[in-house]
C-alpha cells in the first residue's frame, strides 16, 4: 500500500482489530457522552468512572471506522489511572499534533520526539494530518471524552 | 439513437479531467451519482460567456445584454424539450435540486396542505426530499409516513391502499441516489393521484442517465440538478404543471420576480421568473444548455443501454471475484438499476475502503449518503457506492476491483 504507510500503521491496525476497553459501564455511577461524525454516520458512546479526581474506567462503544475507532482505543488505553488534570492535558495535545497543517508536516516529518511531553504510542496518529478528512474520525472519541471531562463547553 | 457502437473511450476524451492522475495513477472516476465531471464543451461555453456577452439578463436593450438573455431563454426551451414539458414556462431554474424541493415545500405545500394531511415519502428518499417535509410536519402537524422497501432495496408496494388514506402529496424518487433501485413511478402516481394527492418526483438520478418524459411519469412536479448531467453546480431544475405553478405564491421576494413595485405592494411576474428572484446563475443555466444537447447527440437510449452493460458487467465481476465477502445492496438485476452500486466489503468501513481506493486512483463515495433513514433500515451505518457514469467502461471495473482486493490485504 504504497504511500499509506503513515496512515495505516500496525499498531493502529491493532488497536482497530483489538479494541482495548471496549463495551459499557453503568451510568450511574458512570458518565456517558455520544458523538456522531455527520460525515460518514460513525458514532462513539464513551463511559468514564472516576473516583475523586482519579479516572477509574472508561468504555468505549459504537462503531466507525479504522481510525476513529483506534483512536478512540489508544485514547482509553492513555488515559485510565490518570488524574483528570492530566487527562485535559492530553487531550490537548492530541488535539495540538491533529491541528498541525500539512505544509508544516515536512519541516516536523513524523519523528517520535522522545521529551517528555511525547505522547507515546499515540504519535502514530500523527500521519492522519496528512488526511484532512480524516482528522474528525481521529478526533471523535477524543471531542466526546472531554465533553464528559470539561462539562459545560 | 444512431444504433452505433457507444464509445465510451472517445466520450472520455471529451472529459479535461479523466485525463489527470491521482497518486501517480490514472484516476477512475466513479462518483458520478454526487457531481459528473464536465466535457469540454460546457466548460468552453461557459467561459466564452463570460468572455463575450456577460451581461444581466432581462434588463438591458443592448447588444450583449439581449444575447445573454437569449442564450439563457433558449436553455429553458431545450431542458423543457428534454424532459417533455408541455411548455418552457414549466421550467423553473433554482439553485439547484434541494432549493427545488423546498420552493415546492414553501410555496404550494404551505397554501395547501393542513393538519391532519399526510406526505407519504419512500425509504428511499436523500435527506433532501425528506428534511423540507420534516420541517412542514413539525410546523404544520402533518403526518409522514413511509413507503417500505423489500430486503433487496425495491419499494414495498403491498399495502399502498391503507398507506394512502388521507395522503395529499406523495414524493419520490424515480432513482435511488444509494442504491440504484428503479421505482415504479407510474404506478404510484395513478395510485397517489386516485386519492387526489399531488406527486413530486426527485429526479436527480434519472435524467442524467434515463429519457425522461414527465407525462409518462404522471408527475405534478419533478426536481433535478445540472451538475449530475454534465452541467456546471450552481443550476438546478423545478418542472410544474403549469397550472399548479401558476396559482402558487413566489418564493423569495427581489428583482426579476415583480412585475411592479411602489410604496405600498408589488404584483408578481409571471411564470416561471416569479419564481426566480434576484439575478439568475447565468452562465451555469447556459452551460445547462450546452449539458443537454451534449447527452442528446449521443442520445438517452444509449447512455441507458451503455449503463446497464456496464452495470451488469461489473455486478458479475464483483461477485464472482469476491463472493460472500462483498454484498452489494440493492436490486441483484442490472434492468431493475441504474449504475449506482453500493457495497459492502468484509467488515471493513467504507471510509477505509474509500481511502485505499484512492491510493490507486479510484474515487468512491464512502458514507450514508444522505439517506440516513434507508441505512438504519440496511442495518449498515454507511456504504461505499461506486457510480457509472457515460465516460466509464470495462477498464474502470477491472481497476475497482483490483483495488477493492488491495483493500482487503491491509485488513485482512
Amino acid at each position: 500500500m504504497p504511500g499509506l504507510e503513515d496512515l495505516y500503521k500496525e499498531i493502529i491496525l491493532d488497536h482497530y482489530k483489538n479494541p482495548r476497553n471496549q463495551g459499557e459501564l453503568s451510568v450511574p455511577p458512570a458518565i456517558m457522552e455520544e458523538g456522531f461524525n455527520p460525515l460518514c454516520g460513525d458514532e462513539v458512546k464513551v463511559y468514564v468512572l472516576t473516583d475523586g479526581d482519579l479516572i477509574k474506567d472508561i468504555r468505549i462503544d459504537g462503531q466507525g471506522c479504522s481510525i476513529s475507532q483506534a483512536s478512540a482505543s489508544m485514547m482509553a488505553e492513555s488515559v485510565i489511572d490518570k488524574t483528570l488534570e492530566e487527562a485535559k492535558n492530553l487531550i490537548e495535545r492530541f488535539k495540538e499534533m491533529m491541528s498541525v497543517h500539512e505544509s508544516n508536516m515536512d519541516s516536523e516529518e513524523l519523528s517520535e520526539d522522545n521529551d517528555e511531553n511525547s505522547l507515546g504510542d499515540l504519535q502514530a496518529l500523527k500521519g492522519v494530518v496528512k488526511y484532512p478528512v480524516r482528522i474528525k474520525c481521529a478526533t471523535l472519541g477524543w471531542n466526546t471524552f472531554d465533553q464528559i471531562i470539561t462539562p459545560g463547553e | 439513437m444512431t444504433g452505433s457502437i457507444f464509445e465510451s473511450e472517445k466520450i472520455k476524451e471529451d472529459f479535461p479531467l479523466l485525463e489527470r492522475e491521482v497518486n501517480g495513477k490514472p484516476i477512475v472516476y466513479l462518483d458520478s451519482a454526487a457531481t459528473s465531471q464536465k466535457p469540454i464543451e460546457v466548460i468552453d461555453r461557459m467561459t466564452d460567456y463570460y468572455k463575450q456577452i456577460n451581461a444581466n439578463v432581462h434588463r438591458g436593450a443592448y447588444h450583449i445584454a439581449e444575447l445573454a438573455t437569449s442564450e439563457m431563454e433558449e436553455t429553458r426551451t431545450k431542458v423543457s424539450r428534454f424532459i417533455n414539458a408541455s411548455s418552457e414556462k414549466e421550467i423553473v431554474f433554482t439553485k439547484n435540486a434541494t432549493e427545488a424541493i423546498n420552493l415546492v415545500a414553501y410555496t404550494w405545500a404551505r397554501t395547501q396542505l393542513n393538519e391532519g394531511d399526510v406526505i407519504l415519502l419512500s425509504s428511499l428518499e436523500h435527506h433532501s426530499n425528506i428534511v423540507p417535509w420534516q420541517q412542514l410536519s413539525s410546523e404544520r402537524n402533518i403526518e409522514i409516513r413511509w413507503i417500505p422497501i423489500t430486503q433487496d432495496g425495491q419499494l414495498d408496494l403491498s399495502s399502498m391502499d391503507e398507506l394512502l388514506a388521507d395522503v395529499k402529496l406523495l414524493c419520490v424518487s424515480a432513482v435511488s441516489n444509494a442504491l440504484g433501485t428503479i421505482n415504479p413511478v407510474k404506478q404510484l402516481t395513478d395510485a397517489a393521484h386516485q386519492v387526489g394527492a399531488i406527486c413530486l418526483v426527485d429526479a436527480c438520478q434519472s435524467v442524467p442517465h434515463f429519457k425522461t418524459d414527465v407525462a409518462e411519469l404522471g408527475a405534478d412536479f419533478l426536481a433535478f440538478s445540472g451538475h449530475k448531467m454534465c452541467g456546471p453546480t450552481g443550476v438546478g431544475v423545478l418542472w410544474g404543471r403549469l397550472d399548479l405553478l401558476e396559482k402558487m405564491p413566489p418564493f423569495l421576494g427581489g428583482g426579476e420576480m415583480i412585475l411592479n413595485v411602489t410604496s405600498d405592494g408589488f404584483t408578481t411576474n409571471e411564470v416561471p421568473w416569479k419564481f426566480e428572484a434576484g439575478t439568475p446563475p447565468i452562465a451555469e443555466i447556459i452551460g445547462l444548455g450546452v449539458a443537454v444537447s451534449y447527452l442528446e447527440k449521443i442520445g438517452m437510449e444509449a447512455i441507458r443501454e451503455h449503463e446497464q452493460n456496464l452495470t451488469s458487467y461489473a455486478l458479475d465481476l464483483l461477485n464472482d471475484r469476491f463472493g460472500d465477502d462483498l454484498i452489494i445492496h440493492g436490486p441483484g438485476a442490472a434492468v431493475e438499476r441504474s449504475g449506482v452500486i453500493s457495497f459492502s466489503y468484509r467488515d471493513i468501513h467504507p471510509h477505509d475502503i474509500s481511502q485505499v481506493l484512492d491510493q490507486y486512483g479510484v474515487c468512491v463515495r464512502a458514507g450514508h449518503h444522505c439517506c440516513k433513514p434507508l441505512m438504519a433500515l440496511l442495518g449498515v451505518n454507511a456504504t461505499a457506492r461506486a457510480s457509472l457514469y457515460i465516460y466509464n467502461d470495462e477498464s474502470d471495473i477491472k481497476v475497482l476491483a483490483d483495488a477493492i482486493n488491495e483493500v482487503g490485504k491491509i485488513f485482512s
